[in-house]
């Protein structure tokens, strides 16, 4: 049976690994042959080549001796198709990318290989990470595993998708407003987006430099810190990476006790747009956490109002200039046409899909001059407020709760008519990437059939004591490891 | 008819002189094989960051203290959004709001000696683009990115320029001072300096600026002069018709000289700048401002004044060495080890830099200053004569020999031997009757030729003083 093994966390294959009970080869066949079984109707990979998984999987049982400590040896990990992969396809989703094989690796691809995890093949994503869905993807959307007929969130929809239908323990995805935490609880797994500048962006497609962060999404706690263990260091080729001031150890944090811990509940994400019954499904999860000894009072953050008017011009303004190089000059398909101008626009316009060329429309107006004053700088300046006042509630707060969605899984062109409302879909998740802060999301139950997400908000670096409260809370709450009805389906 | 009053303000871009591109490790260098010195970052792959390299940073401050610039402890990068298959990411990281260097000055001297100050409004750091090869191609063009993403810093002026002559005399004081300092080897024919002025003009004593042209392809320093010249005439012939003048880029035709219409201001294109989110501040150190400060080569005019002091030259000796901060480190390597600064400055203005125009640069030149130094200590201590001297100079070009031992090799060293000069005083004497006579009539300037003939008999090697003492005795004793 596949699944048995394939449905097995990263951690539990640790000690299959350390017992000698697996191979890596044996995980890469059972995760495969998951894969062929349920991808055809979930479609979360856009490119895997079995073979060379195979082939990897054997190099990393004769390396056994040499990496069996390593955090991730014998982990099969998914990488969103926006993380440089040298050799392998790299589309980002897009048509603009057809045909371009990245000549280099991207730093966490290089940080999974050093700790011995094996490489899985590349999940699909809204086009350039830009939405909410997957369906912006130009090879056509990702299913949701709970049900079908509904999008898994994106833009990280194929990560989130592909761990949830067991395919594989871990994917990485990225978050520039709440692309990793978003479809990991539509899906109902767990995304953390760390503090900025935590995990390498070099070899992450830029969509908004100042938001972006790559993180894992995984089916436990543990696997989540294992990963970081992998992928956090400092990377001298991003001039924005960080180093994590209390070192680069994750596992440990998930056994420090909660009791005691203070946790604030902003009033603005339980009222007007969030699902009544999503307010509740989170306020049950959060008399569990007092039940750990965690004290939980309401609290206020007035500029987080202004989130997603400052996400939606910030983060198109650096999408306009990140996406210039896509002129079909050096990789890529390119238009046949004389003019150099004419050659542009329709390289370019027939490259990218509808959503992207909105928001590179919109940030070109928004840095445009005259209008960069009203419109960027503003922004700039919210942008500030909103993370001066999430500091100050840190003071206070060991960390914030909050939903994170809005709502569960949506159906398919349920939102695309209309671009606001699929906006505002992100609007519980936006605020930590404006502030740069980590947050995490863990499943906190069903309604009506769909995970619902919780969302763990911390202060910079503050990623151990989110690990360390999801662990406690997901160990006392029994929502580890809910299985999506796909795995019930048919044959199983 | 209104007169006019010129102003000017320029904009130079140098390209620095580091070894590795501004944000990449790729060499900085040109002359190789297109696209050979490229990688992921250089050629803009999706994914790819930039990482700033110091050392452009530190050229950049040095050129900033020398114009006396002040150096903000921290600055910003911005990206300049426009389109062009030489710009590989659709844009170029350049600097806007916050650069490295602002209000620094150089002083320029008028041609009637008139002092003025230039002021600087800044100095700030950016990356070059490639080129386009348009040559030996069927059709369309070939892009070539081996410059793209190499260090350029651009100066801009304020619009204190009142004459060609400060214009000339600041563009020239600027590259030596660049070249001085190993910032920008200065070359406006190859485009590492490139030069843009803008130029106006208003009726003089008038206050408010003129509508000012840009103008692009100056490729000389008499380009420049050419240039402003030609804009003064026709703006002030379409001032006096009546004409209303634009506000315009225009470019030099060196061929033709004349400007020509590149683009007017309303197709001028809108950069959209915007702080660049993969770089952070740039933040410097104050301490290591300070240390670059301590560690920057003297500037041309202190160290004119001081050598001129130093070794007792003058002016206009002084100008000549100090024209290349080659030329002057030769100089003061090679005075020093001779312990003799004027002898060594002759040396240096004559032999050496006629040696060095026939061909090949002061760098590779075959005589390095410990060799002439050695030279002028022979001279200096009365082993040769200056006219054996420069048959040794000769042979120094292609002897890697001292010229102590090119001295012995070639019997060259001075004959003090009284015997054999007198020898050759006799024959001198014997020889020119005439001479003599006219000697012993009065006619003093005739021994100088009788020297002359003599040291001509002994191969110029004779000690000349005993050659002298020895000449004068023979003639006066023939008196007897």
């Amino acid at each position: 049976m596949p699944e048995a093994i394939s449905a097995l966390s990263a951690t539990e294959l640790r000690v299959a690994y350390r017992s000698g009970t697996l191979s890596v080869r044996e995980v890469a066949a059972a995760c495969l042959k998951q894969t062929e079984r349920l991808d055809p109707r979930i479609k979360a990979f856009l490119h895997i080549d079995p073979a060379a998984v195979l082939s990897r999987a054997v190099k990393l049982d004769e390396r056994r001796a040499e990496l069996i400590d390593s955090p991730l040896y014998g982990i099969p990990v998914a990488l969103k198709d926006n993380i440089s992969t040298a050799g392998t396809p790299t589309t980002c989703g897009s048509h603009i990318l057809e045909g371009y094989i990245p000549i280099y690796d991207a730093g966490v691809v290089e940080g999974l290989e050093r700790n011995g995890a094996l490489p899985f093949g590349k999940t699909n994503l809204d086009e350039f990470a830009m939405g909410s869905s997957t369906e912006n993807s130009a090879y056509g959307p990702t299913r949701n595993p709970w049900d079908t007929t509904r999008v898994p969130g994106g833009s990280s929809g194929g990560s989130a998708a592909a761990v949830s239908a067991r395919m594989v323990p871990i994917a990485l995805g990225s978050d520039t407003g709440g692309s990793i935490r978003q479809p990991a609880a539509l899906t109902g797994v767990i995304g953390l987006k760390c503090t900025y500048g935590l995990i390498s962006r070099y070899g992450l497609v830029a969509y908004a430099s100042s938001l972006d962060q790559i993180g894992p999404i995984a089916r436990s706690v543990e696997d989540i810190a294992l990963t970081l263990e992998a992928i956090a260091f400092n990377d001298p080729r991003d001039s924005t990476s960080l180093s994590d001031p209390r070192g680069g150890r994750y596992l440990n944090a998930l056994d420090r006790p909660v009791t005691g811990l203070r946790a604030g509940l902003p009033a603005e994400f339980f009222g007007e747009g969030i699902d009544p019954k999503m307010r509740t499904s989170v306020l049950e999860a959060v008399k569990t956490l007092e039940k750990l000894g965690i004290k939980v009072e309401e609290c206020s953050l007035p500029s987080l109002r202004h989130s997603l008017p400052a996400y939606y011009i910030l983060a198109p303004a650096e999408a306009s200039s990140n996406l210039a190089r896509f002129d079909g000059i050096r990789y890529g398909p390119s238009a046949d046409v004389p003019d150099i101008i004419e050659q542009y626009s329709a390289t370019r316009g027939s490259g990218f899909g509808a959503e992207t060329q909105r928001r590179i429309l919109l940030g070109t107006f928004v840095l445009s001059s005259g209008y960069y004053d009203a419109y960027y700088l503003k922004a700039m300046k919210v942008r500030r407020l909103i993370r001066n006042e999430l500091q100050k509630a840190f003071e206070k707060y060991d960390f914030l709760i909050s939903p994170t969605t809005p709502d569960t899984a949506f159906r398919f062109g349920e939102k695309t008519a209309d671009p606001l409302q699929m906006y505002l879909s992100d609007i519980c998740t936006i605020g930590a990437n404006l502030a740069g802060i980590p947050a995490l999301s863990i499943p906190c139950g069903l309604i009506e059939g769909l995970p619902a997400g919780m969302q763990l908000w911390g202060p910079h670096f503050g990623e151990r004591t989110l690990l360390g409260v999801a662990k406690s809370y997901l160990d006392a709450s029994g929502c580890n490891g809910l299985r999506p009805q796909i795995l019930k389906d048919g044959q199983l | 008819m209104t007169e006019y009053e010129l102003v000017v303000g320029i904009e130079i871009h140098a390209q620095l002189l580091t070894k590795s591109k501004l944000f990449c490790a790729c060499p900085n260098r040109f002359g190789d094989r297109p696209n050979a010195n490229t990688c992921p970052v250089c050629l803009a792959h999706p994914g790819v960051l930039p990482v700033v390299n110091r050392a452009a940073i530190e050229k950049l401050v040095k050129a900033g203290l020398a114009l006396n610039c002040k150096v903000n402890e921290i600055s910003r990068f911005a990206r300049k959004n426009y389109f062009y298959p030489d710009l590989p990411k659709g844009y170029q990281i350049s600097q806007y709001e916050m650069p490295v260097c602002t209000d620094g000055r150089l002083d320029v001297t008028d041609s009637d000696g008139k002092q003025r100050t230039i002021r600087i409004r800044r100095i700030h750091i950016e990356e070059d683009a490639g080129k386009l090869l348009h040559e030996g191609v069927r059709s369309g063009s070939l892009v070539d990115l081996n410059r793209a993403g190499t260090p350029l810093m651009e100066i801009v002026t304020e619009p204190d320029f009142r004459s060609v002559d400060e214009v000339y005399d600041f563009l020239t004081q600027l590259r030596r001072i660049l070249r001085y300092l190993k910032v920008c080897d200065g070359n406006m024919e190859e485009g590492s300096m490139r030069c843009e002025p803008n130029i106006s003009i208003r009726p003089r004593g008038t206050e408010a600026l003129g509508v000012k042209v840009e103008l692009k392809n100056i490729n000389s320093f008499k380009a420049a002069r050419r240039g402003i010249e030609y804009e003064v005439i026709r703006q002030t012939l379409m001032l006096d018709r009546g004409e209303k003048l634009r506000q315009e880029t225009r470019g030099w035709d060196e061929n033709k000289e004349e400007s020509f219409l590149m683009r007017v201001k309303e197709d001028a294109h809108d950069y959209r700048y915007f702080p660049d989110p993969d770089l952070p501040p740039l933040k410097l150190d104050s301490a290591w401002i300070e240390e670059i400060r301590k560690t920057t080569e003297e500037l041309p005019r202190p160290r004119k004044e001081r050598i001129i002091k130093e070794y007792g030259l003058n002016e206009a000796d002084a100008d000549v060495l100090c024209s290349e901060f080659a030329i002057i480190d030769y100089f003061e390597t090679a005075a020093r080890k001779a312990g003799d600064g004027k002898l060594t400055a002759n040396w240096v203005m004559g032999e050496v830099l006629r040696a060095v125009k026939a061909g090949g640069t002061i760098e590779s030149f075959p005589v390095r200053p410990d060799r002439l130094a050695e030279l002028v200590k022979l001279i200096r201590t009365g082993r040769i004569s200056s006219t054996i001297a420069k048959k040794v100079f000769e042979l120094m070009l292609t002897s890697p020999n001292s010229p102590e031992a090119i001295v012995e090799a070639e019997g060259l060293g001075i004959v003090s031997d009284e015997k054999a000069i007198a020898e050759a005083v006799a024959l001198i004497i014997s020889e020119n009757p005439e001479q003599v006579r006219q000697f012993l009539e009065g006619k003093d300037k005739v021994m100088g030729f009788l020297v002359g003939q003599g040291m001509k008999k002994m191969k110029g090697k004779a000690d000349p003083a005993i050659l002298n003492r020895l000449m004068k005795e023979a003639v006066e004793k023939s008196r007897a």
